[in-house]
């Protein structure tokens, strides 16, 4: 395409320089004829703008100061005469030279020269305006908020200009909000349909500056009003969330003065004033209400200003990166210490002790920096509480305890959308309306109790209520609905309670909006687990129930010890181990198939995990038992070998393992080997279940679950021994 | 229902680029040498937008504007002035005469499409 507009572009030319070449020499002729000089002017005219669009810049740019200089003529200010024409012609061929290619653009100065001269001054033309293109502005970066006040002239209708197009245009800056303001619109027999009284108000947000707002009004900045003020930056921080207020915009808008903000605010009466002249409340109740708000506030001011110039705000961005370093620094780390150990080099030993104890405070500060007290969730909840209450029709108020109980940023997080729920079920199922209560003899006022404490390396976080309990007869009837029980099934209290975490499960005869889709807690449990916490249920009927959860209190790095089972190791979280004793083989022998081991006059039972892992090999001749604390018992877990203490950092198994009960994680040791790491409550619990349902299979009579396996299992401590009817955890 | 612009200038060249630009964006295009022919031809058919030359025979493009401006069915039609002089004065005396807005020869095409976007819908 380019090729033909240039041929036309040429032949134009061509056309254009025999016509100003005519105009020329008849201007010789008559000196006078001012539409000769229009016409030479338009000529040059011509082909400086179509040379431009062509990409004949040096004939454009020639043409325009031969231009400039006729422009003079044609103003009348200087005559045409002979010497001028010849300059003139001669300019005319360096011209189509130039369009040609066979001019030297080098000549062009001295003929202008020679041109200026013969008009009388060698004053170079005056430079245009250079920046009115409604051009590209380059973009500031950074993005800000601006108040934009858009005010046409009246008359603006007749320059063929919407306003209305110019704000679509600004909006597509950014988002922004657009108010078209009226007021000054007249009643209708006033009104002049083609004269404009409407003004906007734009806040608008973007990044592309004060000039690319402002040349979407180029072409009307000379009869409008525009005014752009940036009100917010993405820079600035300011930890007063709250902006101004409404009457000080509208004072810095100009569309009130100050003192009619001043005016309209005293005459407003305060909320204590209507109620005192309502004759609702004294006067002096009144100024002790406020006396309290004062004080709070200002409490409230101090602790913040205080807590603000010793802390610092950082991004959970930031935090999260450096405890992913922090993990990659433990694990190099190992690598290390284990290298130091092999090459048995003192002087790297030594080394690589002080980087073990660094690592660890390292490790121990960053984890502790992600901590938070869970105070605030807590608080969030008091308005739940205080709606959900008015929703239900009850009557509810909101304990905490130890909302100073610190725990992972991520945890408290995770943490929110179950307890959302355990509240809504505590105050919709659990609490009873008022009537009920007092007819029960209880308070009308239910309370929901929310508490958080440390235990060991773990946080539990409890959600009680003092309402009606949990109805276990009701619960037994819905399983057996659902499938999930026989009906002459006779479960443990434990079992009936971990039924309402199965998917679907829902006790309520009435599904409020707030609850009783079933839907929930096992949604909940799952959220938990994933935390890799545990939640349990106990009730009271009449008096209460409570649910309990337990989480670890980091996710990505624990003390571990490591242990090696046939040939593999293992790690075990160090914070639930107690202490490891010896078994030997003859001891085992013994205790006749039974797994329980005396340490200090108490029996502990013991899960091999030689068995439960399906080790190959030959069992050594001294084993060792991990003696732990499971739930509030002491369990024991024989090992072939305990390595030593090793700092963990936890990744994930991924998705394919999810199934794999008894594993919480691996980790990679130091020689790069992988490690599983033992989910201990886990593998305790699945022990005594399989126990469990071994002995209801050996038992005479129909029973649920397997049948005919009458081996004993890794946890079988004989009949006998422990009482069946009560499970040992 | 593609509008239709008016576009004036002496240059053929001129012509066939803004025709080829408007037309691939849609646009119906009706082209006039000068402001003479410009009117004749806005008379024989309402146009939306008129794209004019200032520096023309027989009637230049303030003289154009002025005129249609004063034809009542060319009160609020947009008119842009085509020109190369970044002079202010030219500009006041197109506002004056009721021009909407300016494009600068030269000009990249996808640079006039967004000026045409400002001011016709």
């Amino acid at each position: 395409m380019t090729s033909t507009y240039d041929d036309v572009f040429l032949q134009e030319a061509e056309e254009l320089l025999g016509g100003l070449e005519e105009a020329l020499m008849e201007l010789e002729d008559r000196p006078g004829d001012l539409e000769l000089v229009a016409r030479v002017f338009r000529a040059m005219h011509t082909i400086k703008g179509s040379g431009a669009m062509f990409g004949f810049d040096d004939v454009s740019a020639f043409t325009h100061e031969v231009e400039t200089v006729f422009d003079r003529v044609r103003q009348g200010e200087v005559p045409v005469n002979r010497a001028l024409v010849d300059i003139s012609l001669a300019a005319k061929d360096h011209i189509r030279g130039l369009i040609q290619g066979t001019a030297n653009p080098e000549d062009g100065a001295p003929l202008l020269a020679r041109l200026r001269e013969a008009v009388g001054n060698d004053a170079p033309a005056p430079a245009g305006d250079a920046d009115d293109v409604p051009a590209e502005t380059a973009t500031s970066g950074e993005r800000a908020t601006y108040r934009i006040r858009f005010r046409p002239a009246p008359d603006l209708f007749a320059r063929g200009t919407d306003p209305v197009l110019l704000v679509d245009e600004l909006a597509q800056l950014g988002p922004s909000r657009v108010v078209a303001q009226t007021r000054d619109l007249p009643s209708l027999d006033a009104l002049d349909p083609e004269a404009c009284y409407v003004y906007w108000d734009v806040v608008l947000t973007t990044d592309r500056g004060e000039n690319a707002i402002r040349d979407v009004f180029i072409f009307v900045e000379d009869e409008c009003d525009l005014t752009v003020q940036v009100i917010d930056r993405d820079g600035v921080f300011d930890n007063d969330a709250e902006y101004k207020r409404l009457g000080d915009i509208l004072v810095e808008r100009g569309d009130i003065t100050e003192d009619d903000l001043q005016t309209a605010i005293s005459a407003q009466k305060r909320v204590g004033e209507l109620l005192v002249d309502q004759g609702l409340v004294t006067p002096e109740q009144v100024s002790s209400a406020l006396a309290e708000q004062a004080t709070v506030r200002e409490n409230r001011k101090a602790r913040a200003s205080a807590g603000e110039s010793t802390s610092v705000r950082v991004s959970a961005e930031k935090l999260d990166k450096m405890v992913d370093l922090v993990g990659e620094l433990v694990i190099a780390q190992a690598r290390l210490g284990e290298m130091a150990g092999r090459r048995q080099d003192p002087e790297l030993l030594t080394i690589a002790e002080e980087l073990d104890r660094l690592t660890s405070e390292l490790r121990d500060s960053t984890l502790d920096a992600r901590m938070l007290p869970i105070g605030t969730t807590f608080s969030r909840f008091r308005r739940l509480v205080r709606d959900l209450s008015g929703e239900l029709g009850r009557e509810v108020v909101l304990e905490t305890e130890g909302a100073d109980t610190e725990l992972d940023k991520t945890v408290i997080e995770r943490l929110n959308d179950p307890l959302v729920h355990l509240i809504r079920n505590a105050i919709d199922h659990g609490i009873e309306p008022p009537d009920e209560r007092e007819a029960a003899g209880k308070p009308r006022q239910g309370i929901v109790r929310l508490a958080a404490v440390h235990s060991g390396a773990h946080v539990i976080v409890q959600i009680s209520d003092d309402g009606r309990g949990l109805d276990a007869a009701a619960i037994k009837a819905k399983g057996v609905e659902r499938g999930l029980l026989s009906p002459d099934a006779e479960p443990s209290e434990k079992e009936l309670f971990n039924l309402i975490f199965a998917a679907g499960f829902s006790t309520a005869k009435n599904v409020s909006s707030v609850s009783g889709r079933g839907v929930g807690m096992d949604v909940v449990r799952r959220s938990i687990e994933t935390l890799r916490g545990t939640v349990d249920l106990s009730s009271e009927p009449g008096r209460g129930s409570t649910v309990t959860i337990k989480l670890p209190l980091t996710l990505a790095i624990i003390e571990g010890l490591l242990v090696e089972v046939g040939g593999d190791r293992y790690v075990m979280p160090l914070s639930l181990v107690e202490e490891c004793i010896e078994l030997s083989r003859r001891e085992a022998e013994l205790a006749r198939g039974r797994r329980l081991t005396p340490v200090r006059g108490e029996l502990v039972p013991y899960l091999r995990l030689r068995e439960w892992f399906h080790a190959t090999g030959e069992r050594p001749e001294l084993e060792q038992i991990v003696i732990a604390r499971v739930d509030d018992d002491r369990m024991g877990f024989v090992v072939d070998r305990v390595i030593g203490q090793h700092q963990t950092v936890i990744k994930s198994l991924g998705k394919v393992y999810q199934g794999v009960e008894g594993l919480s994680g691996a980790t990679i040791l130091g020689d790069g080997a992988v490690a599983l790491i033992l989910d201990l409550p886990r593998l305790a619990q699945n022990a005594v279940d399989g126990s469990e349902r071994r002995r209801e299979a050996a038992r005479p009579g129909p029973a649920p679950g397997e049948v005919g396996a009458d081996q004993p299992g890794p946890f079988d401590v004989g009949a006998g021994q422990r009482d069946a009817g009560t499970a040992p955890f | 229902m593609s509008r239709t612009i008016l576009t004036v200038d002496d240059s053929a060249s001129i012509r066939q680029v803004l025709g080829f630009t408007l037309r691939g964006a849609g646009y119906e295009v009706v082209s006039a040498v000068d402001g003479r022919e410009a009117l004749a031809k806005a008379d024989a058919q309402q146009v939306d937008l008129v794209i004019t030359d200032l520096n023309m025979p027989n009637l230049d493009g303030i003289g154009l504007i002025r005129e249609l401006r004063g034809r009542p069915q060319y009160r609020f039609t947009p008119m842009l002035m085509l020109t190369t002089e970044s002079q202010a004065s030219k500009k006041q005396e197109g506002k004056a005469a009721g021009a909407t807005g300016w494009i600068i020869k030269p000009f990249k095409p996808d640079q006039l499409l967004a000026v045409i976007k400002k001011v016709l819908r």
